[in-house]
């Protein structure tokens, strides 16, 4: 298992290093004179030689990269162009909102795939079946801030029940923290609860069919011990994979979602960034997405050891 | 007590097809004693599996259905008797063995946790106790270092060993009945060996009855006091083990003996049944066995066959029982 | 057709079909049985032609703005209601259609033009090759697709072409995989040595027996991949980095109805249902392509 663990860690080195090479080329790619865009364009001569001078692009592209990655190895991803907030800082303010939006989404997926998913599986070729998997096809179809949008006219604006707009933080009482987030995770969750309902329906029912299920049933195990147990953990796989992949799913939608319910999260900077071309920030927010993307993968690479003890020895 | 331990009296299944529902077992008849060993024997497709599936009830309950009969665990009718109850016996009055040792454990699981969980299941007690329990199961059926080896999970075992598990599985609440379904023929011919001297043992030391399935007439002489031989869904011959290998009372219980590896050895070649096993709904008229029947007559042909009971105290299916002197493997 | 029933084991429904006589016949026979995916490629069919028949179906210039007549609700003169410039819903959603339909297809042949080639080189070459490409792609697949496109999109500056190219860079490696799994699956069969041993060059190896054999999960993967374009536009669009106005897509028509939801809820309510039944029928399309045109799973082939 350790050696499995830190094989597994090791493989991301390579990865980082080629996401650190694209973020960085973003600069590369700014038509035109990077510092003129970067010093706005009333800039004056004298300011355009500065900001270059700042920015090092008077340097070989292969010491600019150096310095970017060194500095960002140390925690250190540079500065607004507009606030001279530190990036990181910026980020690290943003996030509670973002992980908490994210939790929400799959909170409110697995709530919906879970019985969804079990339920299909049971009752294959029926008509729960039939439903379920209607809904996992119309549910990645929809685009989200239209759910998100019908949401507000249904939930908020015709029976008043949630919030349209806003987000309470943590600090201020778990209740209205939770209310705020019930329509913003059910517009991100959707999506995803469809992708787990179609991925559990399809390995729950394979696994029910192997010889330990019936083995798990000629001994006696109560339907429910035999679908709970031994059925869930054995098709979890594939499902936790899936979950997984989700996440890059999740922060992306998360920029929509923040934007229909005005959370000023991640997504809200990135826009902001987007917007006031922002290069650091810009540069920040998707090393940092990448990064989460990374580290979630790693995670749900490393559950399959407990879900598959046969993945330990590998 | 007079009856029997089991009884499965006059059994009739049907499953479910595309053009509708075809009778799979037919009128199956046979007796368990306690502590005795029976053998169910047939090809693929005579139907010993459905009858071993329709004991512990474990037909898909969509796809099949009992059409007639009974089935009768001391005493107890099996038949029509509610989901909940019939879970709660299985496993803890009456347990099954596998084929398939690879795949017939939880891969996700330790074995110990696997046993542990049937014996809380039927036996309550804290988890401390339920895992004792198993280690100790475990040790009866000669898996070293118990202990530790409880702690393993199936992949680590080999198929042998696993099948001790499964073994162990079964016996853990110490059932009246165990049914075996092909225990050994996925297994090396010395692995083969052991667990049938496990079975015997297991036998002998609790009073386990055993229903032992099989296409393998070799094995069946090894470990059971009678057999049961069934075609096509039917039983074909009944009787006692050594009766039945001196003088077989039926065509295909002939057939079978002399397509028994253990003969080739003897006769230099090794014989083989011509044809194969009917499909179920399209079954031959009369004599289901007939086509494939080096004894057949005219009258095998449309003649409705029933069991005839023999004197010995067997039963056959033939119709030329009385006139017919077959060959044994004595 | 026979249906036989083993007496042994658990499932007595196997149905043997009749050996096919071609791929074609065999895929419209399938095809045959996918009433969702029929239905899906009838919609698709019908929602092509109304935009490709814009001009011919449209009852208002959908540019004209009327300021007397803004945010009325569907009926009378407007089928679908006017916008906040009073301009007609239904016919300005016909030429959005016509944006977001373009932009969807240009994306997937980004991602196409993209993906084959390396796809393949990756497969042939093998070793370090191979290792490179995959490594790259990993990486581009680490990246949450939407938060990529709207850095490109914020460094490139706003606009639809620049923001369907990134989308296109992002699907690409859907493409390579795919491909670079279908040359080293072909590479295994015989027939493919056989004739590499009587003389045959890489690219008729690659004409006559890869693009061939790519070419249904390739038809599949394009399907399902404009329904994620079309998705992305729609969500690019939406937050204002897609199609700048005046003109319109329909998730940039879902932007500007959004500030009236409370008032005139027809400005989001119909481009979305527009965009939920074409991502919709893309992605049953899809399904039904891959259920109808997948090598045949069950026993004889």
């Amino acid at each position: 298992m350790l050696r499995y663990t830190v094989r597994r860690i090791l493989m991301i080195i390579p990865l980082l290093f080629l996401v650190s090479l694209g973020v960085f080329a973003l600069v590369l790619l700014i038509p035109g004179d990077p510092a003129i865009t970067i010093a706005g364009e009333n800039a004056t001569e004298a300011q355009i030689d500065a900001t270059r001078e700042r920015l090092g692009l008077n340097d070989p592209v292969l010491v600019q990269y150096a310095s970017w990655a060194g500095n960002a190895l140390t925690g250190d991803l540079g500065s607004s162009l507009f606030s001279n907030e530190s990036v990181v800082g910026a980020i690290g303010g943003r996030f509670p909102v973002t992980l908490s939006l994210t939790v929400a989404a799959m909170v409110a997926a697995l709530l919906i795939a879970v019985p969804a998913g079990i339920t299909a599986a049971l009752r294959r070729g029926r008509w729960q079946d039939r439903g379920a998997t209607l809904f996992a096809s119309v549910g990645i179809s929809l685009p989200n801030f239209w759910v998100g949008i019908l949401l507000i006219m249904a939930f908020a604006l015709a029976f008043p029940i949630f919030p349209a707009v806003g987000y309470t933080p943590l600090s201020d009482g778990v209740g209205p923290w939770v209310l705020g987030l019930v329509l913003p995770g059910i517009t991100l969750g959707t999506a995803v609860a469809a992708e787990i309902t179609r991925q559990l329906r399809g390995s729950l029912s394979d696994t029910l069919q192997q010889d330990f299920i019936r083995t798990a049933r000629a001994n006696g195990l109560t339907a429910r011990a035999v679908i709970a147990k031994h059925g869930l953990k054995n098709a979890a796989v594939p499902v936790v994979t899936v979950m997984g992949f989700q996440i890059g799913f999740l922060l992306g939608g998360s920029v929509i979602v923040e934007r229909v319910f005005g959370l000023p999260g991640l997504g809200d900077l990135a826009i902001r960034a987007v917007l006031q071309r922002d290069i650091p920030m810009i540069q920040g927010i998707v090393v940092v997405s990448a990064l989460i993307v990374m580290l979630v993968n790693l995670v749900v690479d490393l559950s399959y050891g407990w879900l598959n003890p046969k993945v330990r020895q590998a | 007590m007079s009856e029997p331990l089991l009884v499965v009296e006059d059994l009739s299944v049907e499953f479910a097809t595309d053009t509708g529902w075809v009778q799979v077992l037919d009128g199956v008849t046979f007796g368990v004693d306690r502590g005795e060993t029976v053998g169910l024997v047939g090809e693929s497709g005579s139907g010993k599996t459905v009858t071993s599936l329709s004991i512990l009830g474990l037909l898909p309950p969509e796809g099949s259905r009992v059409t007639a009969g009974s089935i009768r665990l001391d005493g107890v009718e099996l038949v029509g008797m509610p989901k909940r109850r019939l879970e709660a016996m299985r496993g803890d009055e009456i347990s099954m063995i596998f084929q398939e040792p690879m795949t017939s454990l939880d891969p996700a699981f330790r074995v110990g946790d696997q046993i542990a969980e049937v014996v809380r299941r039927h036996r309550g007690g804290s988890r401390r106790e339920a895992w004792k329990r198993a280690v100790e199961v475990l040790e009866t059926v000669g898996i070293a270092n118990a202990g530790s080896r409880a702690r393993s999970y199936p992949h680590e075992f080999s198929g042998g060993m696993r099948q001790r598990v499964m073994i162990a599985m079964a016996l853990s609440c110490e059932p009246k009945l165990i049914i075996a379904d092909e225990p050994t023929t996925a297994l090396d011919v010395t692995i083969q060996a052991q667990v049938l001297d496990l079975l015997r043992s297991m036998r002998d030391e609790f009073g386990t009855a055993v229903v032992f399935v099989t296409h393998d007439l070799g094995v069946v002489a090894d470990i059971c006091d009678r057999a049961v031989v069934m075609y096509a869904g039917q039983v074909v011959e009944r009787s006692e083990i050594d009766a039945l290998y001196a003088t077989p009372h039926h065509p295909y219980t002939e057939a079978l003996l002399s397509a028994m590896p253990q003969l080739v050895a003897r006769t230099g070649r090794l014989a083989t049944i011509p044809g194969s096993t009917p499909p179920a709904g399209s079954m031959p008229a009369g004599c289901r066995f007939h086509p494939r029947c080096g004894h057949v007559r005219d009258r095998c042909r449309d003649t409705l066959v029933a069991e005839r009971r023999l004197d010995g105290g067997g039963t056959s299916r033939c119709l030329r029982v009385s006139d017919l002197v077959l060959k044994g493997s004595a | 057709m026979t249906t036989t029933a083993p007496t042994d084991g658990l499932d007595g429904r196997e149905a043997l079909a009749p050996p096919e006589p071609t791929a074609r016949a065999r895929f419209v026979r399938r095809f045959r049985r996918q009433l969702p995916a029929q239905l899906a490629l009838g919609y698709l069919v019908v929602v092509v032609a109304g935009v490709a028949l814009a001009p011919l179906l449209a009852t208002h210039d959908p540019l004209v703005q009327n300021l007397n007549g803004v945010l009325q609700p569907p009926g009378g003169g407007h089928v679908l209601g006017t916008d906040d410039l009073g301009r007609d819903v239904f016919s300005r959603a016909l030429y959005a259609g016509r944006v977001s339909l373009v932009a969807a297809a240009e994306a997937v042949g980004v991602a196409v033009l993209l993906g084959v080639v390396p796809g393949l080189v990756a497969g042939y070459a093998g070793k370090a090759v191979d290792a490179v490409i995959m490594r790259v792609t990993d990486a581009l697949m680490s990246f949450p697709p939407l938060i990529l496109a709207i850095a490109f999109v914020g460094v490139l500056g706003p606009s639809l072409t620049n923001a369907m190219i990134v989308i296109g860079v992002i699907f690409a490696p859907r493409f390579v995989r795919l491909v670079r799994g279908t040359v080293i699956a072909i590479r295994e069969e015989t027939y493919i040595e056989a004739s590499r041993s009587i003389g045959t060059g890489t690219a008729t190896v690659i004409r006559r027996h890869v693009l061939p054999n790519a070419l249904s999960p390739l038809i599949v993967q394009i399907s399902l991949t404009a329904a994620m374009a079309m998705l992305a536009e729609a969500s690019l669009s939406f937050l204002g980095l897609g199609v700048q106005p005046p003109d319109a897509s329909w998730g940039s028509m879902i932007e500007r109805g959004f500030r009236y939801t409370a008032s005139a809820p027809w400005l989001t309510v119909f481009p979305g249902l527009l965009i939920a039944l074409t991502v919709l029928a893309f992605n049953l399309l899809g399904d039904g392509l891959r259920d109808s045109l997948g090598r045949e799973i069950r026993r004889g082939s």
